[in-house]
């Protein structure tokens, strides 16, 4: 659903974005605090975080006209290079920084606040009318989705011998959305590689038919959007492997991060230069404030308010250092 | 002088909106062919026509274009097996049987199903047709070929009654009298002679509703599922020609990407095949219409 109501959105901000960002951004920019013109403040990264700071953009603007909010979605990877070479003012990340991009930051003498916005949290999904499928492991998940699976894992005992002889039909998020990279990262090992002959969509209304009509179906989906229909679907507790034993994700488990691997938390990083800009200051505080009912309006999962005022906190703390 | 620069004028303009269409087409034509050279400099045509695995949008890229042409040939086969039969018979009724007050009140009725928007007809097959098949198939999936199957053939019904009827009401009304003379039933009459007799039409009729099954969109889009597979199982989900086509453009596939030519590559060959069966159609009710003077 997020995918469809933002996609027209977000060609027209790519668009714009790639616009700002010929030579004339940065000439532009020193001139955004005071004076002539609308201020700007771009962000750039992830495109799993893209609606949430798509959402915020949208209604920051509403509340702040004087002020621009650009956001593209080169990935976190990219995103992070363009906020390392100080092009962009916030990067979005559906991971923590990494290693190599903290040293390309240190290199360039970019500093950054890290201020995690929101979960994101995967749900495994059967029909409600599915007696069996009472937990999943990670290595059943990746024997059902892994490339070589195409065409050879059909039915049901061929993933777990005590479940019936019958045919599995799947389902899963779409090709082009953040679900389905971070799925395939985490259960096949490899970022956007898994198996082609199940029911992709970007629309997860079509998941959520498909999944919820067919008793034999199995798929993933952003778990905030299983919430919406939970009486339609079944969920099914995931057995990480290490113990623990079958998780079912809940906004509890999602938050204590127990609910493993399938759910991360995603973030915002705010270049400490922007920070000291007037615009940038109150978009922060303005996405921390609404952060707990925007977030949920797009379909994640919230941190829960008291967190987003320790991250406001946080924020005023280390920009003033 | 003012009324032949005006008749010049209006001359100009009807002949711009008749070039107007031709040229919309020959657009189409060129754009098509133009995409789908591009997508076969990378992918071998016989790969394309052959290849059982249908996977562009995923790492491991295959092009065989067979899943889905075959999810669209089961999809209409199951349209036409409810179009054929009772789109026949209900023209016979109209035309053999029917008082003809009867006839001019049921026959708008009939049409009246073809002016029904195609995506109503989607979802009737996924939120009612399919789940009342659940009740007698207990293993049909949320998405199948057989109830949107099922829906398009009501759709195109209409199409086959309409454009059957008429071509059994031209068969001259001495036919039927001879017939009747030589002690022949209204049945008889019906399936013996009105029918060998306007036997082009039909068969005209019956493969511009095959081409309309072919490239219906909205209902299969819907309904039948978006999972290229190669099975004949009308219950299990499918993709079709037409959805690929749907679910790609409503994706961010960039443009001039190897996956968004697919597109047109699979445009290209519905074009091909509705194109194809118009032309048959065509020639044969040419070929084939009796002439009775």
């Amino acid at each position: 659903m997020v995918s469809w109501y933002f996609r027209p959105a977000l060609l027209a901000i790519l668009v714009i974005t790639l616009a700002a960002c010929g030579p004339s951004a940065q000439d532009a920019r020193p001139g955004a605090g005071g004076g002539s013109g609308p201020a700007l403040i771009s962000i750039d990264g992830s495109s799993t975080v893209f609606p949430i700071s798509e959402a915020m953009a949208e209604e920051f603007q509403k509340a702040d006209q004087n002020t621009r909010v650009t956001v593209g979605i080169s990935g976190t990877g990219g995103g992070f290079q363009k906020f390392c070479r100080g092009e962009i003012d916030i990067a979005d990340a559906s991971r923590p920084i990494s290693a190599t991009e903290v040293a390309a930051c240190g290199k360039s003498g970019i500093g950054y606040i890290e201020l995690p916005v929101a979960y994101d949290g995967i749900a495994i999904a059967v029909n409600p009318k599915n007696t069996w499928a009472n937990n999943i492991t990670v290595a059943e998940l990746k024997t059902l989705f892994s490339p070589d699976a195409q065409g050879k894992v059909t039915r049901w005992n061929q993933v777990r011998k005590d479940w019936p002889n019958r045919e599995i039909h799947l389902y899963g998020a779409g090709v082009d959305s953040g679900t389905y990279d971070y799925f395939t990262e985490v259960i096949t090992g490899k970022a956007k590689s898994s198996r082609g002959d199940f029911t992709s969509s970007e629309d997860d209304n079509v998941l959520v038919q498909g999944i919820s009509n067919d008793e034999l179906a199995l798929g993933f989906l952003p778990f905030a959007y299983f919430e919406e229909n939970a009486a339609k679907l079944k969920l099914v507790p995931v057995d990480d492997g290490k113990g623990a034993g079958p998780v079912s994700p809940t906004p509890d488990t999602i938050e204590k991060g127990t609910y493993a691997p399938l759910s991360r938390p995603v973030f915002i990083y705010v270049g400490k230069k922007a920070a000291e800009r007037d615009e940038v200051q109150r978009f922060v505080d303005f996405f921390l404030k609404n952060a707990d009912t925007l977030v949920r309006e797009v379909n994640y999962v919230s941190l829960g308010a008291a967190s987003y005022t320790a991250s406001a906190d946080k924020f005023a703390k280390e920009r003033a250092q | 002088m003012s009324t032949r620069a005006l008749e010049w004028i209006i001359e100009r303009l009807l002949f711009l909106c008749a070039a107007l269409s031709v040229l919309t087409t020959a657009g189409i034509i060129v754009v098509l062919a133009v995409e789908t050279f591009a997508f076969l400099r990378e992918v071998p045509l016989l790969d394309f026509l052959t290849g059982t695995e249908w996977t562009p949008l995923f790492a491991n890229q295959q092009f065989g274009v067979l899943p889905l042409v075959v999810g669209t040939m089961l999809v209409s086969a199951i349209a036409m097996a409810v179009a054929l039969p009772m789109g026949l018979l209900s023209a016979i009724y109209l035309s053999e049987y029917a008082h003809s007050g009867f006839r001019r009140v049921v026959k708008p009725v009939l049409e009246l199903l073809a002016g029904v928007p195609t995506v109503v007809y989607g979802y009737f097959a996924l939120t009612f047709v399919t789940p009342l098949l659940q009740r007698v198939f207990p293993t049909l999936s949320g998405f199948n070929a057989l109830s949107p199957g099922l829906v398009m053939g009501l759709m195109i019904l209409p199409l086959v009654s309409s454009l059957s009827e008429d071509a059994m009401r031209a068969v001259p009304q001495g036919l039927r009298e001879g017939s009747y003379a030589l002690g022949a039933t209204r049945m008889q009459t019906a399936l013996k002679v009105v029918v060998p007799a306007a036997f082009s039409g039909i068969t005209a009729a019956f493969i511009l509703a095959v081409s309309r099954a072919v490239g219906e969109t909205m209902i299969v889009a819907i309904a039948a599922g978006q999972q290229p597979r190669l099975t004949a199982n009308p219950f299990v989900p499918i993709e079709t020609m037409t959805a690929y086509i749907v679910q790609v453009s409503l994706g961010d596939t960039p443009q001039g990407t190897i996956e968004y030519r697919t597109i047109f590559a699979v445009g290209m060959l519905l074009f091909l095949m509705t194109f194809g069966l118009n032309l048959i159609s065509t020639w044969l009710r040419e070929r084939f219409r009796e002439e009775y003077a």
